[in-house]
């Protein structure tokens, strides 16, 4: 079935059942890699992606469900100032390891600062539980979100 | 505490990947090279061609220069996260003195012939390449200062390098390095040729298979390559652990003696002088891991290939007899499906799998056969493993315990009669699960079989023994299987196994389509190999002033042959507190294990320094002492002995092992954390732990809350880190050790493979949990520094700590021990 969705700005017409989840339709179908496959039922979040500025698991988002939303991925993030203020801050605070699960944190992050542009630590652990990040580095990626919103970077949960 | 800004650089990958052609280049030069490159396997020193036609010149096999300034780097090991393609390129192009705002990294081909071992494991790219790595940039630094020596007709003794010039230091002129690129590469070939020949001579000399072989062929092999099917660096993961082969020497691996003969050794720098090394420089890959760019395995595709999803029996080691094929191909989007048969007989050992029996359905897209699955009824035969279940061993090994032990691995002084005389007996018991690796990009390979030949994309740690195995299994030669590593999405050496390889490069060869196979998450939880469980029964004897006099371990573990060992799941003779007490006994008792077991970060020490940990605590409290002072005092006085007899000891040479630097580390986390000073609120306390792991010694105290209902928070972690006399890269290294800790109390507080009928229970993150945000504390780290010892990589060495460290806290806050991982809130109830 043909479905026309918006990603990134630009309308985009595809031919799939309607039951594909965005993620596979980004990644197989339309050649955007960024958005990554981690557990295929919404408990990781590396898939992460928004619907109108919304954070959203692509992976358990059926095509059929998408309408007229606009999806942005990673490799949209940058046209805003606050995504591209997140990937200069992680890229400064050197946040990823081996990098697979961070397309995800950044569209988590960039979602929390648009509902949240000050967020404290208990924000950002409410905003950010739903992205594993095997290698661990939630020291980095709670200091980077904070980098980008322009607080001091500081963990406010130090003992 | 905040993590540092930092330095950035770029990759290679930036742009368009036409590192390809680069790379096609460097290996039509290695085989140009001929038959003498074989022998001469120094890294860098083996050099491709000159690149006569195209714009870079190439100093040796890790250096190009382009005439505009352009310096291309070759990062030779697999990048998984442990930050080794920023940290190895940082090395060499200290000592060539570049300017890293001119350096891009490419990943290295595949080559044993030019770059040696290549492989991620054991925290041991860093200490394995070190010194070869900065030979190899002063040797570029030296072809470049003699280019501008006769460019200017000036001796060379006036010249010196500022970053990416050369300078003639009495008139202050100088040269870029893209300018000086041509003449140097000429002259890099030069020395090539005239190394070659001093090889030769020197193998004329010694005669030929003597004490060092070519690589591949003994001691300094690259990993598995020559033994496909054979022990990898999976073994070899842990210093010293290869058992059946090394993977590599330290520097020049294999014909190291000759290799030394013939190796000029170029001037290096005063590590005062360092400007590159030390610095916190940015991963190169991290402006493109932001904005989403094709890095990784599961990224790569070829033209008109076909997804595959490969369903294996539930039981491992067994077998599809038959399948519903006919409707699985008749669904929408479906290609193909097929059984196959896998290589027999089945062998449980983690590294040593190649192509496992099952069921292949071939999709046009990958999600179509992923969704087949849903459709697709197998009956399998499930063979003799499915009798088996984590209940039975549980049971088995409380048996076990309390009887004489199959066998005595380490014996000192006479345990029996000093525990009799002792003044008071401590006992327990520690017992901790198997664990997935859970790496959070499933496992995946990309194949394209075509004329007899196989090229593979793949995000693996061990790309030679992946290309051994897949030549094996498809029946062609190792040099017909071309392995483009590309970066992983976290490996923690689950991606030392190269089963999925061989499967992907199978499927391509059958179906005669390029095949990207991706396992579901599922699949990848249930079919790999895992950490080993194990189950340790303690008793140790003290005297009248607290002194640990008798420690005994009866260590129930698994095996799959019935004779030796698991694979990772062995207890080394000199674990402590081994050689620290005049009576000691180690003894270990097996059960019979059909499921894969094998290295995942830290191996062995990942859970045998929980146990042991914990026990030293209960130790030390029976004594009425501080356990951290008491730790002290065991390790004292400060002196450096010779490191411990043990079996896994042929793979590297060992450094000795200093109790200073333990004592040191301890001393330095009591400071940082307070220790023993800090007013804290009821149910709160704080742990100790040390572990000597991977050549670093890492001592760590935690601080953690324990909820009356019985869940943990972990408040706060200190570290004190001494991983020798240079860290190469402050950031990445910041990042490896809290990563570790944090990834180490991740599968404390959550992780567990339970098996019942022979089957993994658990099926993705809901029920295998991982650690997230919210449950992530402060890391606070400092480093210690020790001059003249080896460098250490930082991959491994915090994480064992931090388990017992843990489970000692709560024990602070609770009075209760933590028996058994995963730490279980119901047993901390408050009462």
């Amino acid at each position: 079935m043909s479905y026309t969705i918006t990603i990134n700005g630009k309308a985009e017409t595809v031919d799939v059942e309607g039951d594909t989840p965005l993620l596979w339709v980004l990644r197989d179908v339309l050649d955007l890699k960024g958005s990554k496959f981690g557990c295929g039922m919404g408990l990781c979040g590396a898939c992460t992606v928004h619907l109108n500025g919304r954070a959203t698991r692509s992976c358990i988002t059926p095509i059929s469900t998408v309408g007229s939303a606009q999806v942005t991925t990673i490799e949209g993030l940058g046209e805003s100032e606050m995504g591209r203020k997140l990937q200069e801050a992680w890229v400064a605070h050197d946040v990823p390891q081996c990098g697979y699960c961070q397309a995800g944190q950044l569209m988590s992050a960039a979602s929390l600062l648009g509902n949240n542009p000050r967020p404290s630590d208990q924000d950002i652990d409410d905003g950010m539980s739903g992205n594993i990040c095997r290698c661990c580095t939630y020291t980095r990626v709670r200091a980077a979100i904070k980098e980008a919103a322009g607080l001091p970077t500081a963990d406010s949960r130090e003992v | 505490m905040a993590s540092q800004q930092v330095e950035t650089g770029k990759s290679a990958l930036a742009g368009e990947p036409e590192s390809a052609s680069r790379r096609a280049f460097l290996r039509v030069g290695a085989a140009a090279g001929g038959g003498l490159l074989i022998d001469f396997s120094i890294p860098g020193f083996a050099l491709a061609a000159p690149k006569a036609a195209e714009r870079e010149y190439t100093l040796n096999a890790y250096v190009q220069i382009a005439p505009n300034g352009t310096i291309t780097i070759m990062a030779k090991n697999p990048e998984i996260g442990q930050g080794i393609k920023t940290a190895l390129p940082q090395i060499i192009a200290e000592e060539l003195d570049a300017d890293w705002k001119d350096v891009q990294v490419e990943q290295a081909p595949v080559d044993a012939r030019l770059y040696g071992a290549q492989f991620a494991g054991g925290s041991f790219s860093i200490p394995m390449n070190y010194d070869s790595l900065r030979q190899v940039g002063a040797a570029g630094r030296a072809f470049l200062i003699k280019a501008a020596a006769e460019k200017w007709h000036v001796p060379e003794e006036q010249c010196d390098t500022v970053p990416s010039k050369v300078r003639h230091t009495p008139t202050g002129r100088t040269l870029s390095y893209g300018a000086l690129a041509s003449s140097a590469g000429a002259i890099g070939a030069k020395e090539q040729a005239k190394q070659q020949a001093a090889m030769a001579a020197a193998m004329a000399r010694f005669g030929r298979g003597g004490q060092a072989g070519p690589p591949g062929a003994g001691r300094g092999g690259p990993p598995g390559a020559a033994r496909a099917g054979g022990p990898g660096p999976g073994r070899g993961a842990r210093p010293g652990a290869g058992r059946g082969g090394p993977p590599g020497g330290g520097g020049p691996p294999g014909g190291g003696m000759f290799a030394a003969a013939a190796m000029p050794k170029y001037k290096l720098k005063d590590p005062k002088d360092f400007t590159v090394i030390g610095k916190p420089i940015t991963g190169v890959d991290n402006p493109l891991i932001v904005t989403g760019k094709p890095l990784f395995g599961i990224d790569q595709s070829v033209p008109g290939m076909k997804y595959a999803v490969y369903e294996r029996c539930p039981v491992f080691g067994g077998r599809a007899v038959s399948a519903n094929l006919d409707e699985i191909k008749a669904l929408p989007g479906i290609h193909d499906a097929f059984i196959v048969e896998g290589s027999q007989p089945w062998v449980p050992d983690g590294m040593q799998i190649t192509l496992v029996p099952g069921v292949a359905i071939i999709g046009d897209t990958w999600w179509a056969a992923n969704k087949a699955l849903d459709k697709l009824a197998v009956q399998w035969d499930e063979g003799p493993g499915a009798s088996q279940s984590t209940e039975k061993w549980n049971r088995t090994a409380a048996d076990l315990a309390g009887k004489p032990p199959g066998k005595v691995i380490r014996k000192d002084g006479d345990y029996d009669k000093a525990v009799a005389g002792a003044a008071k007996v401590v006992e327990g018991s520690y017992q901790y699960p198997f664990i997935a690796h859970a790496y959070l990009e499933p496992l995946n390979a990309t194949a394209h079989f075509k004329d007899g030949k196989v090229e593979m994309w793949v995000a693996t740690q061990n790309p030679a023994a992946g290309q051994g195995n897949v030549a094996k299994t498809l029946g062609i030669p190792p040099s017909d299987v071309t392995v483009h590593v590309v970066r992983s999405g976290g490996g923690f050496g689950g991606r030392l196994g190269t089963w999925y390889m061989v499967e992907a490069a199978y499927l391509s060869k059958r179906t005669g389509l390029p095949i990207k196979l991706l396992n579901n998450r599922r699949q990848d939880i249930q079919h790999e190999y895992y950490r080993p469980a194990g189950y340790h029964y303690f008793k140790a004897g003290i005297d009248g002033q607290g002194k640990l006099v008798a420690f005994r371990d009866h260590f129930i573990t698994f095996t799959q042959d019935g004779e030796k060992v698991s694979d990772s799941a062995d207890l080394e003779p000199g674990a402590f507190p081994a050689r620290f007490v005049p009576n000691l006994e180690f003894a270990q008792s097996m059960m019979l294990l059909n499921v894969p077991t094998g290295p995942l970060r830290a191996p062995g020490d990942n859970a045998i320094a929980y146990a042991f940990e914990s026990f030293i605590d209960e130790i030390a409290l029976a004594a009425g002492k501080d356990p951290l002072q008491y730790r002290i005092d065991l390790y004292a006085p400060a002196r450096v002995l010779p490191n411990p007899p043990s079996p896994r000891r042929s793979f590297m040479k060992l450094p000795d092992f200093d109790t200073g630097r333990v004592i040191g580390v301890l001393e330095l986390v009591r400071d940082m954390s307070g220790w023993g000073k800090r007013k804290l609120p009821p149910r709160t306390g704080m742990g100790v732990a040390f572990y000597y792991s991977h050549l670093g010694y890492v001592a760590e105290v935690i601080q953690a809350t324990v909820a009356p209902e019985g869940t943990v928070r972990v408040d706060k972690v200190w570290a004190a880190v001494d991983c020798g006399p240079q860290i190469v890269n402050p950031s990445g290294a910041m990042n490896q050790v809290q990563g570790g800790i944090i990834d180490g109390l991740s599968a404390a507080l959550g992780q567990q493979i339970t098996i019942d009928h022979g089957r993994v229970q658990q099926t993705n993150f809901h029920e295998f949990n991982l650690l997230r945000m919210n449950q992530a504390p402060p890391v606070e780290v400092q480093f210690r520094r020790t001059e003249g010892v080896l460098v250490t990589g930082l991959g491994e060495p915090a994480l064992p700590s931090a388990p017992p460290a843990l489970c000692n806290a709560i024990y602070a806050a609770t009075g209760k021990r933590v028996r058994k991982l995963p730490i279980d809130p119901a047993e901390l109830v408050a009462t």
